[in-house]
This record gives C-alpha cells, sequence and structure tokens, in this order.
C-alpha cells in the first residue's frame, strides 16, 4: 500500500461520505415518510423528522379486511409471492438439464447463445401476441398465465447461470464415478446436483428477484386483485388519488424489504454472479 | 459413449427449456411480424393484409421520430452518466478507508429496489406540493418558489434520468471494483516505481483491465436503456406533452390504449431492430476491447 497525504485520507474521507449520502439519503427519506403522520409531510416548511413516529400504515395495508386499502395490499403481495414462487421453480426445472447438458456437450452450445439472444427483445415485441394467446387461453388476470410468461425473462438467465456454475465442476469428478459403476442419472443426483447446489441457490433468488420486480407484462395481462402484484399495486397508488403520501411510501417499503434483505444477506454470491454475468456476457 | 449418443442425450435434455422458449417467445415473435403487416385490432378478428402500410406510416410520422429522439437522449445521457459516476464510485471503494466494507454493502440497496418502487420514490421526492426536494431547494434558498419537476417538458426528462442513474450507478460500481481488485498489485506496484502519475497509472495500468467488464456493463444498460418503460410509466407516463415518451411507451399506446395491433407490431419490430443493431454493433466493439486489453 503506498503512503497517502493526510491532504489525501481527508479527501476520500469526505468523497466516501457523499456516496454514502447519495445511497442513503432517498432510501432513509422513503422510511420517513412512511412513519411521518400526515400532517407533518404536509407541513410547509417540511418537517424532516416526525414528531412522533407513526407505524399506524403498515398495520393498515397489511390488515385484510373487506374492501380495504389492506385487502388490495395483500393480495398483491400474495400473488406476487405465488407468480414468483412459480416462475422460479418452472425456470429452475427447465435450466437445470439445459445447462447441464450445454456444460457437458459443447456442440449444442449455438441452442442456449439463441436462447440468451432473447434477452435483448424488448417485451413490446412479444406483448401483443402474449395478450391475444393468454386471452384466447383464459389465462389473461390469472397467476398461472403470468407465470407462464415469466419464463420468457426467468428461464435463459437462470440457464445461463446454471451453465457456467456446471462448467467449474470438473467433469472428472463425473466420469470418476460412472467408472465406479454409477448410472448418469444417479452420478448427477448423488455428485453433481449436490456441488451445484450454491448456484442453484443463486439462480433461485436472481429469479425470484426478476420476477418480484417485473412490471409490463404484469400492468398488461392482470387487471384486479385475483392476479394484480405488488409492483402494479404500487404503481395504482402512486398514479392514483390517495391523499396520504405515507401510504403510498409505506407500501413501497414493504415491497421493497424482502429483495433488499435478499441483497445484503446475499450480497457475495448476488454480486459475483453479476460480474461473472459482466465478464463473460 | 459414442458422441452421436452424447448430443442426443444432449438435446433430450435441453428439449423441455426449447420448447417452452418456442412457445413464449418464438411464436409470440414470429406473430408480431404477421401482425406488422395487418390492420389488425387488439380485440376481435385478426385483420386485413395491408403490406408495409404500417411501417411506411410509422417511419414517417412525427410522433416516432421525437419518440426517437427522446429514447436515445435518455438512453445516452443515462448510460453514459452511470458509466462516469460508477467508475469514480469503484476508484474510491478500491481505496482503504474505515467503513469501507458497510459501505459497498450499502451500494447493493438502490439495485435491489425494485424499479417501479424506485420511480414511486422519486416520484414522492419530484411532487410539486409537497416533495422533498422542493422542500429542500426552497429551505437552502435555492428556489424561490416550489416547482413541477415531472410537470414541466423542460425539468421532467432530466428528473427521470436522475432518478434512473441513482438506481443503476451502484451496479456499474460494483462489476468495476470487481475489476479494479483483479488488477495485479505489482503492476501498479512498478508503475509507481517507473514514475507514473495518478492520471498515467489510470489510463495506461488500470483501464486495460476495466474496459473489458466496462463494455460489457455499457451494452446491457444502453439496450436496457432503450428498452425503458416501468420508471416512465409511473413516473410520468410519457407526459408532460409527450416530452418523456419513449420508444416503448408508444408501442404501448398504440398496441394497448388505442387497441392497434397491427401498427403497434411494426413499431415494436422497429423497435426490436435498432436494438438488435445497437447490440451487433457493440458485440463486435467488446470483442475488440478484449483482444486490446490483453
Amino acid at each position: 500500500m503506498e503512503r497517502r497525504s493526510s491532504a489525501f485520507t481527508m479527501f476520500i474521507y469526505a468523497c466516501a461520505l457523499l456516496l454514502a449520502a447519495i445511497i442513503l439519503a432517498p432510501i432513509a427519506w422513503l422510511f420517513i415518510m412512511s412513519i411521518s403522520p400526515a400532517a407533518d409531510l404536509a407541513a410547509k416548511p417540511l418537517r424532516w423528522w416526525p414528531q412522533a413516529a407513526d407505524f399506524s400504515r403498515y398495520q393498515t395495508l397489511l390488515s385484510t379486511a373487506e374492501n380495504s386499502a389492506g385487502a388490495a395490499f395483500t393480495s398483491s403481495l400474495r400473488n406476487s409471492l405465488e407468480i414468483a414462487g412459480m416462475a422460479t421453480l418452472a425456470a429452475l426445472a427447465l435450466a437445470i438439464p439445459a445447462g447441464w447438458a450445454v456444460s457437458r456437450t459443447p456442440a449444442i452450445g449455438w441452442s442456449l447463445s439463441m436462447v440468451i439472444a432473447t434477452y435483448m427483445l424488448p417485451p413490446v415485441a412479444l406483448a401483443v401476441p402474449l395478450y391475444m394467446g393468454l386471452s384466447h387461453l383464459g389465462l389473461l388476470n390469472n397467476v398461472f398465465g403470468l407465470a407462464l410468461v415469466y419464463l420468457t425473462i426467468l428461464a435463459p438467465f437462470t440457464t445461463w447461470l446454471m451453465k457456467s456454475g456446471f462448467d467449474s465442476i470438473p467433469r472428472e469428478i463425473e466420469a470418476a464415478a460412472m467408472i465406479d459403476g454409477a448410472g448418469l442419472f444417479q452420478t448427477l443426483r448423488i455428485i453433481t446436483l449436490p456441488l451445484a447446489a450454491p448456484v442453484m441457490a443463486t439462480s433461485a433468488l436472481f429469479a425470484v428477484l426478476l420476477a418480484w420486480d417485473e412490471f409490463f407484462y404484469a400492468l398488461l395481462f392482470t387487471s384486479d386483485q385475483r392476479a394484480k402484484t405488488l409492483t402494479v399495486a404500487i404503481a395504482d397508488l402512486a398514479g392514483g388519488r390517495v391523499s396520504d403520501y405515507g401510504l403510498i411510501a409505506t407500501a413501497g417499503v414493504l415491497a421493497a424489504l424482502p429483495p433488499v434483505l435478499i441483497g445484503l444477506v446475499m450480497q457475495r454470491a448476488l454480486i459475483s454472479g453479476l460480474t461473472s454475468g459482466g465478464v463473460k456476457g | 459413449m459414442s458422441s452421436t449418443w452424447m448430443t442426443t442425450r444432449a438435446w433430450l435434455l435441453m428439449l423441455p427449456l426449447l420448447v417452452v422458449m418456442v412457445a413464449v417467445i418464438g411464436w409470440p415473435l414470429v406473430d408480431t411480424v404477421g401482425l406488422s403487416f395487418t390492420d389488425a385490432k387488439l380485440v376481435g378478428t385478426g385483420g386485413n393484409y395491408v403490406g408495409f402500410d404500417n411501417y411506411a406510416n410509422m417511419l414517417s410520422s412525427s410522433n416516432f421520430s421525437r419518440t426517437l429522439v427522446t429514447t436515445t437522449l435518455f438512453a445516452v445521457i443515462s448510460v453514459a452518466a452511470e458509466m462516469v459516476i460508477g467508475v469514480l464510485a469503484a476508484l474510491l471503494l478500491n481505496q482503504q478507508f474505515h467503513g469501507r466494507a458497510v459501505l459497498r454493502a450499502l451500494m447493493i440497496l438502490p439495485w435491489a429496489l425494485p424499479t417501479v418502487v424506485n420511480a414511486t420514490l422519486w416520484r414522492l421526492i419530484y411532487n410539486p406540493e409537497y416533495g422533498a426536494l422542493n422542500a429542500a431547494l426552497t429551505q437552502l434558498n435555492l428556489i424561490d418558489a416550489y416547482r413541477s419537476w415531472l410537470g414541466e417538458p423542460g425539468t421532467a426528462l432530466t428528473a427521470l434520468i436522475v432518478a434512473d442513474c441513482w438506481k443503476n450507478f451502484p451496479l456499474v460500481a460494483l462489476i468495476a471494483l470487481a475489476a479494479l481488485q483483479a488488477v495485479p498489485r505489482d503492476i501498479t506496484a512498478a508503475s509507481l516505481v517507473d514514475g507514473a502519475g495518478p492520471f498515467n497509472r489510470f489510463r495506461f495500468v488500470i483501464l486495460p483491465y476495466l474496459a473489458g467488464p466496462l463494455m460489457v456493463a455499457l451494452v446491457l444498460r444502453t439496450i436496457e436503456a432503450f428498452k425503458v418503460f416501468d420508471i416512465i410509466w409511473v413516473m410520468t407516463r410519457g407526459g408532460p406533452a409527450n416530452s418523456t415518451r419513449t420508444l416503448s411507451i408508444l408501442v404501448y399506446q398504440e398496441a394497448f390504449s388505442f387497441q392497434r395491433a397491427g401498427s403497434g407490431a411494426s413499431l415494436a419490430l422497429i423497435v426490436t431492430l435498432l436494438v438488435t443493431v445497437l447490440a451487433v454493433a457493440y458485440a463486435a466493439l467488446v470483442k475488440k476491447t478484449a483482444g486490446s486489453a490483453v
């Protein structure tokens, strides 16, 4: 490590503080809004710190009383959980065999490249036929229909992650097991899949985050509490005539909580996934 | 084991993925191409063949050219800003100081925040009557009266770009930081001994290591920015006076608000073509950069 002058050290700390403020200020403000009494948020000059913390909006949104703001919110929360869960499981079920096949048989790698190339397709290029198709199947405004559509986003991404994961497991280990008399599926079950468990977990988390974040298809293909997801419910709140901005902020905090917790806890795995994606394309 | 059997087995394992991809991506894409040559409506029976009329009408409309300019402005400015701020943040995080691990952990927050929540948050910050931005600027005596940041065509796009940058620069920073940490210590030490100044050290010693990963981040972010929909829909819906309407918003309006499926499809394919050209051009560029960096 090179020696630093004290002026340079001061400069580093000033920059670090600035960066921390830039990152934290908006997030902190979202939380403060959610616990500030409505009068404080409408005060001029604005009251930056609530006189008394007010957590009642969390109670309002998480209550399940009929026809309340809470009923709309909790149903969208449930829909988001169901859709993200189903789409993630389905994506992994497709991605694990396909990722292994491509990893061990490079000759078919071009088919995965084609699947991954669909990443750059704008969703608008698929939206109209998907709308008509779902409508034809009676799957508009339906959690299964939306989960199916989410495979367009989740499956290519998880397959590619799984493929890189299998790449890092030496095929010699598999060969050794087979020489010892294990069949292919026995080898995969006993040797390969347990070794790939961390990659599977990372892929699953990425898939859940992607599904949780999705808005465009959810906006198009859902219309009421039976299938509307959190993102659509929040956009409704933000664009509607809600007079209490704190309530909108509260919905935002609740929707952000799961991905932010996943992000903080799984930091290392997520960053290595992201950066290997950044390097290998 | 014969290699034909290996290949057949691999295809069998790929098959479920390929079938689903054909069903949810391949078929809709082909259908979009078909629709783009018709005057079909979103609901009802599939319209009449109209040849290239939809494309001709779209490409010659002033709506399209204006939207293309807005989209390009949004993509170029926000991605450029994200790259510069992201690399600066990475250079900072690569220094040694107390609290570095915490600060690096915080960088994941904007990235993890759902896009719609981010858009909602900034919409509240920019609120013309009660927003934090107005309050802060007034209390600091920087503005005399509250302004409608998202309601004025002059400021709306800038306000959107700021919100987009805040969410996305940390990702660039994390990618750049990972690349910085791969720069071998002895190389930077050697360049110090050789008397290279900080600028030359960045340009000739560090940048070659950053170039590859940054190019890829640049490609992916540009493609995403070009397709942008969510943040704009939640914050402005393309307004005021269409000043923030991007291509994806225009397709949405055409195909779903006005229910003109045929003409919406043609516009969607024009957007797809533009994105493809971008991606191919960049892919060539990445190959070149990656080659020169070694």
